[in-house]
């Protein structure tokens, strides 16, 4: 075959792996079709993984021994630890996962842009390439800070609440400051008009990635933890601007297309995401939860009295009971107790009661993570609803079960001033008896005191949620 | 500016139209797993990664190009991994598992009160 065949084929299959993550990802729009649509998009990498070997391979030069070596060893430790990471992690950290994931791949396109560049800098690269190297190794290096403190902080590693960084806007605008006469120096470098040597102009690169990389810290952590689903989506997007950047500069199709692709997608869904939790994308960026600490400090200091109840007292409310709805949130998700939270709905509908489950679209710790659960869990579709429809019936609802959901639930939400002002809730507090289990009366994501806990027609189970609600099934079964 | 380049710019700003249509009304429900799936195809610098690896000439490339092989390696195949998990619970279930399950509980509740 000559060499141009080799070319056009390798293209051609680039194109082909570009168009399956298109329909692939056009497919994860529906439930119906999304595992199916994954599999394409997956099938679609693997085509261009397979093409881009065979064209190396086949190329005049072909692969030198330590080319090989860098390929197949990285593929397979770097291969084998998302596999292992991706198939032994528990349901309920796979938010930090993809986190994880996401900062990797930001890294790798920084990488791959600042490699070039310094490859080329003996030459100097021209000026378009400069630009995008820059572009492709300041997003890269902030989505993979960002990421990793963004994962940080939903699995706790980093505390979820805004942190202020010291100096604050000040530092991050600094930072912004030094990058940009950074890219400004780069671009002149290439350009002619300042003379850098190539060491000189490799050591300008590094410099802004550092900036980025720092900004990308002081980015994320003044963000509450319960935006951060939000900002994993953004920071996804920023990650295949990066690639389409990365593409740029190496001038590789499939890399552009793609890069593209995740980048306005994922700039769609961060805004569906922020509208379904009633929040704009720039006030989450700007500011996030909680601002203003003086608010939380009134907030908390409202307490009220708290009336605790037993679980056989419980269990007389719930059997009794002819409309009961279940508000599971992250508290039963770490507990792994969705099992006993289908268990007990069954032995209730058994008795005659209506059950279903309010989900809110942030339940757990990202949307959809809760329907995921209870999925595993068995528990059949149609009982589950999403809050516009479901929260209409909590006034008929004779007992809502709260168990291990906070902030979702904090009617505080409905008046401004409050930390999760404007936040939508389920309205558990319109039930005509509200049952929590929780396991103490620590605070939520929000770093706020839940005002629903002090309502009088509030019983506290304070137990872990698996075990409450395995109290709650014996005790029932006896009633 | 170079014809190719200027081609790159096409495809570029074709497939950020693409990226804004291909996403249209999504349940929440998939919030996550479109997201995730997203994270996947983001993963394809692993091309970027083999390039430069077949690039390199000096220790220092082959360095940077290995760690961007295992970034890219980890995005790509956890990536997909993963989504295929979170999508697998969307399964339909067969109504049998429901069927068994429900005469469970009432055989419980049944067999309770002499406990």
């Amino acid at each position: 075959m000559s060499q141009e065949w080799i070319t056009t084929i390798a293209y051609l299959a680039w194109l082909v792996g570009a168009a399956c993550f298109v329909l692939g990802l056009h497919q994860m729009n529906s439930p119906a079709t999304a595992r199916d649509g994954n599999r394409l998009s997956a099938s679609g990498m693997a085509i261009a993984v397979v093409a881009t070997l065979g064209w190396l391979v086949l190329r005049p030069g072909g692969l030198s021994a330590a080319a090989w070596i860098v390929i197949v060893v990285g593929f397979a430790i770097g291969g084998g630890a998302g596999l292992y990471a991706a198939r032994n992690v528990k349901m309920t950290a796979m938010p930090q996962l993809v986190s994880l994931f996401n900062a990797v791949g930001g890294g790798a396109a920084a990488l791959v842009a600042t490699s070039d560049f310094i490859r080329l800098s003996s030459t100097g690269a021209d000026l378009s390439t400069t630009i995008f190297v820059v572009l492709g190794a300041v997003i890269g290096s902030i989505t993979f800070s960002g990421s990793l403190i963004a994962g940080g902080k939903l699995q706790g590693l980093i505390a979820g609440k805004p942190i202020q960084v010291p100096g604050g806007r000040a530092v991050t605008m600094a930072i912004a400051v030094v990058a940009l006469l950074g890219t400004v120096a780069l671009v002149l470098g290439s350009a002619g008009t300042l003379s850098l040597n190539g060491g000189a102009a490799v050591l300008v690169l590094a410099v802004v990635v550092a900036a980025g990389l720092v900004f990308g810290v002081t980015m994320v952590l003044p963000i509450g933890g319960a935006d951060m689903p939000v900002v994993i989506s953004l920071l996804n997007s920023f990650t295949g601007t990066a690639a389409a950047m990365a593409g740029f500069v190496i001038q590789n199709p499939v890399l552009i297309i793609s890069g593209a692709l995740v980048g306005a997608s994922g700039g769609i869904l961060t805004k569906l995401m922020a509208d379904a939790m009633n929040r704009s994308v720039i006030n989450i960026i700007a500011g996030g939860f909680g601002g203003a600490e003086g608010t939380m400090a009134a907030v908390s200091g409202a307490g009220g009295s708290v009336r605790e109840i037993s679980a056989d007292d419980a269990a007389i409310q719930l059997a009794y009971a002819q409309h009961v709805i279940v508000v599971p949130g992250y508290g039963l998700a770490v507990a792994q107790a969705q099992h006993q939270v289908r268990e007990l709905a069954e032995l209730l509908e058994s008795r005659g009661v209506d059950v279903k489950y309010a989900i809110h679209p942030v339940a757990g710790r990202m949307p959809g993570h809760m329907n995921v659960l209870l999925a595993e869990a068995n528990v059949p579709y149609p009982q589950l609803k999403e809050m516009e429809e479901i929260n209409p019936e909590f006034d008929r609802a004779d007992v809502a079960l709260v168990v291990g959901a906070n902030d979702v639930t904090n009617p505080a939400a409905r008046r401004p001033g409050s930390p999760v002002s404007g936040m939508p809730i389920l309205d558990v507090d319109h039930a005509k008896s509200i049952i929590v289990i929780k396991r103490s009366m620590g605070r939520g994501y929000a770093g706020i005191d839940n005002e629903l806990y002090t309502d009088p027609k509030t019983g506290m189970l304070f137990a872990d949620a698996k075990d409450g609600l395995q109290s709650l099934v014996a005790a029932v079964k006896a009633v | 500016m170079s014809p190719e380049l200027l081609n790159s710019l096409a495809i570029f700003a074709l497939a950020i139209l693409v990226g804004f249509e291909v996403i249209s009304k999504v349940p929440a429900t998939l919030h996550t797993p479109l997201m995730s799936g997203a994270n996947s195809i983001h993963g394809i610098v692993l091309v970027g990664a083999m390039l430069i690896a077949a690039d390199a000439n000096d220790p220092l490339g082959y360095l940077l190009a290995f760690v961007a092989m295992v970034f890219g390696a980890m995005n790509v195949v956890g990536g997909y991994v993963v989504t295929d998990r979170m999508l697998q619970m969307f399964r339909k279930k067969p109504v049998a598992a429901k069927a068994t399950a429900g005469p469970e509980g009432a055989a419980g509740s049944a067999g309770a009160p002499g406990a």
